[in-house]
């Protein structure tokens, strides 16, 4: 596989910002979209565009059939058992937050438990506590140590007979952690407790096989994955989605409706109120098939070597200091330049056309646990190159002496 | 305008050595003020004597714009009368955000003018401002940049 080949795949790759190409290094915060991606986007709208599921022409039956291949090529992607359990919604966020509505609704009482982890994204916190608002229940969260990793111990010692979910990241977005999920997963099953896995970082890396890992739940987005954005996806037991009540009633939802009772669709129609993205949704599954003809093992194995090199070279600047040096991660660097805040570093990095993430990156609890207001990050997508490292180093150099530092 | 032209000498020493960093102990105003999209947190603390500003201190923690532009504001305010004081802010404000650049004499502040060209970075420079202007008023409520310059 050619990187050159593959960056050509990206028009925006092609263009330069003031008069420097592109070095995007933003991907955890959303990736750059591939040319098929956005052709699918154009040809739904051109020769596609109707509503789904309702209509008997036949622009409707195209339109509804690869809406529902999308669902398919989803379920391939994280080797589902059915397609029935992968239900389109606008994000992750809005994923977790139907399971906290949802399936708290239903199983989550005063003095009842959940479980999360100190490096959590506020998606995978806040739904949370609202939820424990809502119901007097309680939010514990296992600590990391000064890595970044999850202290797997603390993790059995948080169980209880009162612990009725654990929602933890596959991997972190602010510093990159990989977290051993499977093994995560067996433990907390074997006190009966159901895990949701926020596969939002992890998902255009990791091979994801929901079968073997056993997870309960769990999400991802699809403009994290080379998709548009506006596309999110909820994958669920059906024993735990069959008995879940709905979580917006509308349209497309319903079997039938009077004004005295409701009879609800069946999964995954139930929990997919009103019209959807169609046309982002089609386009998703063009970029899984992207994705996927790429292969996740040759991603996996390319962004480890740029993390690797990425890592070396900051290293070995002293005014430097690495956020998050966990044994196993994603091609994610978090970091802080002593003496210059994150924004003045990010800002600078924008006039060599680098985009890099700076800020608390929707991870304020974890900013707290290093004691920094803020981090400034560089992410790795398939796109990237040695060459973005070197003007990244080149960058900091730079704005390290502009600060007469 | 390339944004490094903003981190002129000026703005890096105000940043680095802030001028009137600390509290007033009996102050008759303060506020507090936040950036929620990068944390940037100030509290603005004045004196005001027969409608001067006597005495005007900040702490803070931010980027280098943050911190410079409410260290040029103590400086530029001191010893200004209130009326002034809160004309040139909203002249300030108006010039970074607006594109009338009819203003008073800014002096130093000058400086930090050229952030009207990085709109990521205008909330920045003028968060020291709004909080200011919270001192004034007596406002006892945070301010925050999200309500004050995206909702108007």
């Amino acid at each position: 596989m050619k990187i050159e080949n593959i960056r050509r795949d990206f028009p925006i790759l092609q263009k330069t910002f003031n008069t420097y190409p592109l070095t995007y290094l933003d991907n955890a915060a959303t990736t750059q979209k591939p040319q098929i991606v956005i052709d699918a986007l154009s040809q739904y709208y051109e020769s596609m565009n109707a509503n789904i599921h309702r209509g008997v022409y036949a622009l409707s039956e195209q339109a509804t059939k690869a809406y529902e291949e999308a669902r398919h090529t989803v379920q391939r992607f994280i080797n589902a058992p059915t397609a029935r359990e992968c239900i389109f919604l606008r994000s992750t966020t809005e994923a977790i937050n139907l399971v906290a509505t949802s399936f708290g609704e239903l199983f989550i009482n005063a003095g009842d438990e959940i479980l999360i982890s100190a490096m959590e994204h506020h998606s995978n916190i806040v739904p949370w506590q609202m939820l424990c608002q809502r119901k007097g229940a309680f939010l514990k969260v296992i600590p990391i140590n000064t890595a970044g990793e999850l202290d797997i111990e603390a993790l059995e010692q948080h169980f209880s007979a009162k612990t009725k979910l654990l929602a933890i990241c596959h991997a972190a977005n602010a510093i990159g952690t990989l977290n051993p999920i499977q093994t995560i997963i067996q433990k907390a099953h074997a006190h009966q407790i159901p895990v949701l896995i926020d596969a939002a970082q992890s998902a255009a890396r990791c091979p994801i096989d929901v079968q073997a890992l056993d997870c309960d739940f769990l999400t991802l987005s699809s403009h994290k994955i080379y998709g548009p954005t506006g596309v999110g996806v909820l994958y669920g037991k059906a024993k735990w989605l069959e008995i879940m009540p709905p979580y917006q009633g509308g349209g497309d939802m319903i079997l039938s409706v009077s004004f005295d009772k409701t009879t609800y669709n069946d999964i995954p129609f139930k929990f997919e109120a009103g019209t959807p993205a169609i046309a982002s949704t089609i386009a998703f599954g063009s970029a899984l098939n992207y994705v996927n003809a790429i292969g996740l093992d040759w991603i996996a194995a390319h962004e480890k070597q740029l993390l690797e090199a990425a890592t070396e070279a900051l290293s070995s600047l002293p005014f430097i200091r690495l956020i998050g040096t966990a044994k196993n991660k994603i091609g994610i660097l978090s970091f802080v330049m002593e003496g210059v805040h994150p924004h003045d570093v990010g800002s600078i990095a924008d006039q060599y056309g680098i985009a890099l993430r700076t800020g608390h990156h929707c991870a304020m609890p974890l900013m707290d646990f290093y004691q920094v207001p803020a981090t400034v990050r560089a992410s790795f997508g398939l796109y990237n190159q040695a060459e973005d490292i070197d003007r990244l180093i080149k960058a900091l150099h730079a704005i390290h002496k502009l600060f007469g530092k | 305008m390339n944004i490094t032209d903003l981190y002129q000498e000026l703005i890096i020493d105000h940043s680095s050595r802030p001028r009137n960093q600390g509290e007033i102990a009996s102050p008759t105003g303060k506020a507090d003020g936040y950036n929620p999209l990068c944390g940037d947190k100030v509290t603005v603390f004045l004196k005001i004597e027969n409608d001067i500003i006597t005495e005007l201190r900040f702490i803070g923690t931010g980027c280098a714009l943050s911190i410079a532009s409410a260290s040029l504001m103590t400086e530029a305010l001191t010893g200004k009368s209130v009326a002034t004081a809160t004309a040139l802010s909203a002249d300030f404000k108006r010039i970074l955000t607006t594109d009338d650049p009819t203003h008073l004499p800014l002096g130093k502040l000058e400086a930090l003018i050229g952030a009207r060209h990085f709109p990521a970075r205008v909330k920045c420079v003028t968060l020291g401002w709004h909080t200011l202007e919270a001192a004034i008023t007596r406002q006892t409520t945070p301010v925050t940049t999200e309500l004050n310059t995206e909702l108007g």
